[in-house]
């Protein structure tokens, strides 16, 4: 009684208003079928911003605070964290999650509020005349879709005719995505193209796999996410599918998915849009001022992992782009419309990705007005079993702009009109 | 003391027949309503709106039309989700098709169109009862959420298979849309929530719901004494539609703008009214109110106290919200079997004998 006692003074204290802070909400989900990606990748994006509380006292020195707030995936509950900390001066927002962007793009636009999808979420968003608040920089689902034919066209001596990939996904916005992409890179290359959907939360797979042993495509590319990536493996693995054939997008790569299937999962490829590398200079920082000291968001046993850089990777993004609104505004403490603006200006160079401990972690890339969607470059990973650590086998590749530059068009005007929207550059 | 007949005298048949017998009741309903109607819309806030009474008045929706079906009639249904995404693609199909049309025809509209959709699944309870009903209308579930994902002309053949409510107003007053002021949205659904609750409510005691309940407690003796089968199933199930129809609209047009059939109308969705009604409790018009209140309020307030007050972490409490509604449905089945309207019964039988009972 008397600990329940501290804790609700604590929390009273805690919840009193505080003076200036860089409010930053983490839509994150530890329970569910899709917890297994959603834990390290929280785990990344708070700790990050722990450590540049603990180690610079915030950002150009105002501490930032992270709310966090369950969400399990589920539309209904984004929308109610959304509402509920939108109140509290939130600069960003980073659900995580394809179907929760589709609800917030909307109501964020309404509130001035910017969202940053990295590499999920509405792929059009690229157009930022028309997404003023929508960022979905570094790469996309149409650059990671056209990533994986270049690697295929690269394996083929630049030729994919007549070959025939299957695209298993996620019967979700999430993997109905990249289908646009890869029937028109179909066409141009001359490869046939099977749909091959999973329904949520995708645990059951017998009957999609049975169709791969019969048709035998030459690659099978999987848009998968939560416990759908690990039973995909695991199956294709059962009906002996050649793992160097099979990619998945980059989230259906990480520790997680591929452990359970043990050694038949070695050889097993995907793409990433950031390096990985346990020993990065800030993972060591991380490790020294966050997780031993008991402040981490897990139990530190994430560090380095997949899901765990990329989230650490998203937060480093954020705190660059409120780094940068605050030099363009001159005020350390940043409004939403300010954090856009940041945002939009936003700049990632090699030297400046070393300075922060962590040297070619992402492409290089530049954010404008017009372009929200970074370079779009993705690597190819290959996961090998017996060192238990996926590794890089391409540099960055870069996608197909002449493809995915005139569907962003199209899908993006056709928004801006069904919204009665004039694409301009925000004020 | 409060709370009694004596003193209230009825004078006419219709006065003896009324909803609320009791002064008391009578004046709680009014004042319920009017502050409702009246108060609450220049209190709500974009919070208390989204996050906890649109929701409240649509589920309530939602569970009043189950509870036609399950509650009155007796037709276990598990078809909820698929029933809720017709109306929520039939508004979509609308909106986009006829741009003039003004909300309130729309959602009627997708009401009409559910309790078409309904009534055909519903044919099967003509051969068919209990668990074997249950199996049939889970069928229509997954085949309704299949068919709005397979076919592209449902969602208008955009890239991700999403739907999205455009802005529409009612009056002049936006009621869709992200820019739709909180108390508008409120509104609009206490509008469909009363006049949807005082529909049921009649209907329910009138014939037709006699005839519904004569099925429900003995199908064979109810046939012999005249009531026909077909019609009182068929219309149960039609009226029952209706009403989830108009909730699945107003859950896509109105709450959440967005939405994607298979995570939002998927299996889950008709448990979770389903939850509603048992732990509301089963042919009550209160019990509906009270069960979808209870299951929205539940999750919101653990997390206020756990994780806003008390600084827990936001897994725990996701989890510990599992684990109390599973133990509530659990303890309602076994110790109430008629729910949260059955302890009001009880308190009100009681509070008519306070402070001198027997």
């Amino acid at each position: 009684m008397k600990k329940l006692g501290t804790l609700t003074v604590a929390a009273l204290c805690a919840a009193a208003p505080a003076m200036a802070e860089l409010v930053i909400p983490d839509l994150s989900y530890r329970t569910g079928p899709y917890a297994a990606g959603g834990i390290p990748f929280s785990d990344g994006y708070q700790d990050y911003f722990t450590l540049l509380n603990e180690r610079d006292g915030g950002i150009g020195g105002e501490p930032i605070r992270v709310i966090e707030c369950e969400t399990g995936y589920n539309t209904e509950k984004g929308v109610e964290c959304y509402e509920s900390t939108k109140g509290e001066g939130a600069l960003v927002y980073q659900p995580l999650s394809t179907g929760i962007t589709y609800q917030l793009i909307p109501k964020a636009e309404a509130d001035g509020i910017p969202i940053h999808t990295m590499g999920y979420g509405r792929t059009s968003a690229v157009n930022g005349e028309v997404f003023n608040n929508v960022f979905n920089y570094p790469a996309n689902y149409w650059d990671a879709a056209s990533v994986a034919v270049n690697y295929l066209l690269e394996q083929n001596d630049g030729s994919l005719d007549g070959k025939t990939i299957a695209l298993v996904y996620h019967n979700s916005a999430y993997g109905k995505e990249p289908i646009r992409t890869l029937n028109a890179l179909g066409e141009k290359h001359g490869f046939e193209l099977t749909e091959i959907a999973v329904d949520h939360p995708g645990q059951e797979q017998k009957s999609q796999w049975l169709q791969i042993r019969r048709e035998r495509p030459d690659y099978v590319l999987m848009w998968g996410w939560g416990v759908m990536n690990q039973v995909a493996i695991q199956e294709a693995a059962n009906v002996r599918y050649p793992m160097d054939q099979f990619i998945g997008n980059w989230w259906a790569g990480a520790e997680h998915d591929v452990t359970p299937a043990g050694d038949a999962a070695d050889g097993y490829l995907s793409l990433n849009m950031n390096t990985i590398n346990p020993d990065y200079p800030v993972f060591e920082e991380i490790r020294a001022q966050v997780i031993e000291p008991g402040m981490g968001a897990g139990d530190g046993s994430n560090v380095g992992k997949v899901l765990y850089t990329r989230g650490m990777y998203a937060a480093m993004l954020a705190a660059e782009a409120i780094a940068k609104a605050q030099e363009i505004h001159g005020v350390t403490d940043i409004t939403p419309a300010q954090m856009r603006d940041g945002m939009a200006a936003l700049e990632m160079t090699e030297t400046r990705m070393k300075e922060l401990g962590a040297p070619n972690i992402g492409p290089v890339f530049a954010v404008s007005c017009q372009n929200h969607g970074g370079s779009g470059e993705g690597l190819v990973q290959r996961w090998n079993a017996s060192a238990g650590a996926f590794e890089p086998l391409t540099g960055f590749i870069t996608p197909d702009a002449s493809i995915i530059e005139p569907l962003v068009q199209e899908d993006s005007l056709a928004y801006a009109a069904e919204n009665n929207i004039t694409p301009a550059c925000a004020e | 003391m409060l709370y009694r007949e004596a003193g209230d005298f009825k004078t006419s048949y219709a006065k003896d027949n009324q909803t609320f017998p009791i002064k008391f009741d009578r004046t709680g309903y009014w004042v319920i309503l009017i502050a409702a109607a009246v108060v609450v819309p220049f209190m709500v806030n974009d919070y208390w709106a989204s996050s906890l009474l649109v929701p409240f008045l649509i589920y309530a929706i939602a569970a009043l039309g189950l509870n036609i079906l399950v509650g009155y009639c007796g037709q276990v249904s598990l078809g909820t989700g698929g029933f809720m995404a017709v109306g929520a693609y039939s508004s979509y199909k609308l909106m986009t098709a006829f741009p003039w049309m003004d909300m309130f025809s729309v959602t009627i509209l997708s009401g009409v169109i559910t309790a078409i959709v309904g009534a055909a699944f519903g044919l099967p309870s003509l051969r068919i009862k209990g668990f074997y009903l249950a199996v049939a209308t889970l069928a229509a579930q997954f085949f309704l959420v299949w068919l709005f994902n397979k076919v592209s002309w449902f969602y208008n053949y955009s890239a991700s298979g999403q739907i999205s409510a455009p802005e529409r107003s009612v009056f002049g007053i936006l009621v869709t849309g992200p820019n739709t002021a909180a108390w508008a949205q409120y509104l609009f659904c206490l509008i469909f929530v009363v006049v949807l609750a005082w529909v049921a409510r009649n209907l329910t005691r009138g014939t037709v719901g006699r005839k519904w309940m004569a099925i429900r407690d003995m199908d064979i003796a109810a046939e012999i004494i005249g009531v026909n089968p077909l019609r009182a199933k068929l219309s149960a199930f039609a009226v029952s539609s209706f009403f989830i129809g108009i909730a699945g609209g107003l859950f896509f047009t109105v709450y959440l703008g967005a939405v994607e059939v298979g995570e939002v109308f998927g299996i889950q969705k008709s448990f979770l009214v389903l939850f509603m009604v048992i732990i509301g409790g089963l042919g009550s018009i209160f019990g509906s109110f009270a069960g979808a209140a209870f299951l929205v309020l539940l999750p919101v307030v653990l997390k206020v106290v756990g994780v806003d007050m008390l600084g827990m972490p936001t897994d725990i409490v996701a989890h510990l919200n599992l684990v109390i509604v599973g133990g509530l449905i659990i303890f309602f089945l076994i110790v109430e079997p008629h729910g949260l309207a059955q302890l009001w019964r009880l308190t009100k039988e009681k509070l008519r004998l306070w402070p001198f009972p027997h």
